[in-house]
């Protein structure tokens, strides 16, 4: 099956970090990271062009951009609200807190508001169980979240926004 | 020592104590003296036999003894080996290796480059998650500043050995902490596991001979080499010489992570480091080893935490994740928790795995609801068993052990469940029934107000009364009542 045939620097984040590698074997993963971080999401046409980049199969970088969970295949909001689902969390109600969340921002889980701004997601441990439960919003840790801190956790978020 | 348990501190002897971002400051408490003695007092032969008469066993949870391993990749023939350090910490409610790893990074380093010298490799790798973007900072630092100091890189110390570590970030698959799933990772393709043998010490990364190692593991190294076998052995017991990193969290007064002599009790675990059970609720079970594990009771906490007292229990060690459950934890529950876990995590590969699990879930899942059968407890049995039995990697192999351990300890448990259709800990909501006491309602309206179906009638400062039959279950009212006047059975 042929690939798409793109030509070179239609996304140039991609073609900067392959150039900066020597050994293409094995570099898929490290160039889906990129490309997600460049890009927010794995497009289809991301995943065509790292496949005409690396020579390999649209397949198998479907593949492998399916098999972990890191990757998204579709766009995400700016801000990615991950509550944390790791047993501490879990046995300090970490459910009721992501139940919450979906209640406040009128989406279920894995989805994004109509406005882009927010993705509701739970998260495997994140290594903070002492502060459990713990939500991250980005790269932002609360701990110790109950039911009656969703509000101004999004309220917080809101106003940094506004305050950029 | 009297009241107050030891904890010793090998793996972790640094955390908190250097500034991990200043070398000097590892080179102070000895750091990289263990390396230089290996390359130049020791032949790789020699560092083996150390590391193989200290009976350090595996720390990522299967508990192989680490000298072995080493033995075997070393005389594995090949012009090129590679050493992986294991940072895929993917247990839920585990981070000794993050801490690790984030507090003395360079303990891990100096000890991959010990295991290159052993076993004749010049490359190392760190497989790291990518949710560990602190960790991940701290070692690129690390890197760069050993490689400065000629401590890592080319002719380390001026002698002719060389040996360079590049990490490497997981993408979020949990069955990649399994060493062959691993391997597929960093080769750039779904971390499905394969068939063993050959043994990555024969056959690993790239076709060739690769020594696996978890981060705590190599932490043990340095000083194994500095102070010798014997010292090691002075700590824990026969089976498990040496100490443990464990994440202590959930249902205790302090949570954290503690380092203690093998062979410890459980009990001077959750009581005496733990401070108890919090909120003055009563212990119901420990839960070790993930989703890999197993619940243990209070009638077990006298044991030793060893490998193998965890294993006769139906638990194991695993990584170190140990989280306290109270009486208001539904050990059917906990354990369709985890099934939910390893469903998703579940790579696929073999059927075992892929369905077993899937079909435990549906059946966990069917028990909470109120519609299992005592037939069902029969057959959570007998195909978690199948499961252990006929999965190809450690993930399906461990994936029923949380089921199969409740299902031992706790079976009074699962048949409230499934004959009198009662959640004794009043976890699993649709077996609930929702009642306000009469003595204690004072007729304020509050559960009135918030209950989302409206099933609650009565009129202000008189008794109120919950419709059963169009109550949700939500616990709405039960959160909200200030004279815990609803009580749920």
């Amino acid at each position: 099956m042929a690939n798409d045939s793109f030509s070179d620097g239609v996304f140039p984040e991609i073609d900067e970090f392959l150039d900066g590698i020597e050994d293409k074997n094995g570099a898929l993963i490290p160039t889906l990271h990129k490309a997600q971080e460049a890009y927010g999401y794995l497009s289809k046409e991301v995943q065509h062009y790292i496949a005409q980049k690396l020579q390999i199969s649209n397949a198998k970088v479907y593949g492998v951009a399916t098999f972990y969970s890191l990757f998204s295949l579709e766009k995400r909001g700016r801000y990615r609200i991950n509550v944390c689902m790791g047993t501490a969390c879990y046995v300090r109600n970490a459910e009721k807190v992501l139940k919450e969340f979906a209640k406040e921002l009128d989406i279920d889980v894995k989805q994004t508001t109509s406005d882009d701004l927010f993705t509701l997601d739970s998260v495997r441990c994140v290594g903070a169980c002492g502060l459990a439960p713990v939500v991250m919003v980005n790269d932002k840790v609360y701990g110790r979240v109950g039911t009656a801190d969703i509000k101004g956790i999004i309220k917080d978020t809101e106003e940094e926004r506004c305050g950029r | 020592m009297s009241d107050q348990v030891r904890q010793v501190r090998i793996a972790m002897r640094n955390c908190g104590i250097i500034d991990p971002s200043n070398i000097m400051e590892y080179i102070a408490r000895d750091g990289y003296e263990a390396l230089g003695k290996s390359i130049f007092e020791l032949t790789p032969e020699n560092v083996i036999d150390i590391i193989k008469s200290s009976g350090l066993r595996g720390r990522g949870g299967a508990g192989f003894p680490t000298g072995t391993k080493w033995e075997f990749t070393g005389k594995s023939q090949g012009n090129k080996k590679y050493v992986i350090c294991n940072a895929d910490e993917g247990d839920p409610g585990a981070f000794m290796d993050r801490s690790i790893l984030e507090g003395d990074p360079h303990s891990v380093l100096e000890a991959m480059a010990i295991c290159g010298y052993a076993i004749g490799s010049n490359e190392g790798i760190i497989y790291i998650r990518a949710e560990y973007p602190g960790a991940v900072e701290r070692l690129q630092e690390a890197i760069a500043k050993a490689e400065e100091l000629g401590l890592l890189g080319d002719n380390i110390m001026g002698s002719s050995f060389s040996f360079r570590i590049r990490l490497y970030l997981g993408a979020g698959a949990f069955v990649c902490g399994e060493e062959t799933s691993l391997m597929n990772s960093v080769q750039g393709r779904r971390g499905e596991p394969r068939i063993k043998p050959p043994f990555p010490a024969q056959k690993g990364l790239w076709n060739v001979p690769t020594n696996i190692n978890n981060v705590e593991t190599f932490a043990n190294i340095t000083q194994i080499i500095l102070k010798g076998a014997d010292w090691f052995r002075s700590f824990g017991n026969e089976d498990s010489p040496g100490t443990k990193v464990f994440a202590l969290a959930g249902k205790v007064n302090n949570v954290g992570l503690i380092e203690i002599p093998m062979g410890t009790s459980l009990r001077d675990v959750v009581n005496k480091i733990g401070g108890g059970v919090s909120d003055n609720k009563e212990f119901k079970a420990i839960q070790t080893g993930g989703p890999s594990g197993g619940c243990i009771p209070a009638a077990h906490l006298d044991i030793p935490v060893d490998f193998k007292s965890l294993r006769e229990l139906g638990s194991i060690m695993g990584s170190g994740g140990m989280i306290v459950m109270d009486e208001s934890d539904c050990m059917v529950a906990v354990s369709k928790f985890f099934l939910e876990f390893t469903a998703e995590e579940s790579c696929g590969k073999c059927t075992p795995c892929r369905i077993g699990n899937m079909r435990l879930l549906e059946i966990l899942t069917r028990i909470t609801e109120g519609n299992g059968t005592e037939g069902d407890l029969e057959e959570l049995q007998r195909l978690g068993r199948t499961i252990c039995d006929t999965s190809l990697c450690g993930l399906g192999q461990s994936s029923p052990n949380p089921v199969l351990s409740t299902l031992n300890h706790y079976m009074d448990e699962y048949i409230a469940h499934v004959r009198d259709k009662k959640c004794p800990s009043g976890t699993c909501t649709n077996l609930l029934t929702f009642i306000i006491l009469d003595g204690k309602c004072t007729g304020c309206t509050l559960c009135k107000k918030v209950c989302p179906t409206s099933c609650i009638s009565g009129e202000r400062k008189e008794i109120h009364h919950i419709d059963q039959e169009h109550c949700i279950k939500c616990g709405a009212c039960f959160d909200k009542c200030p004279f815990k006047a609803i009580i749920k059975k």
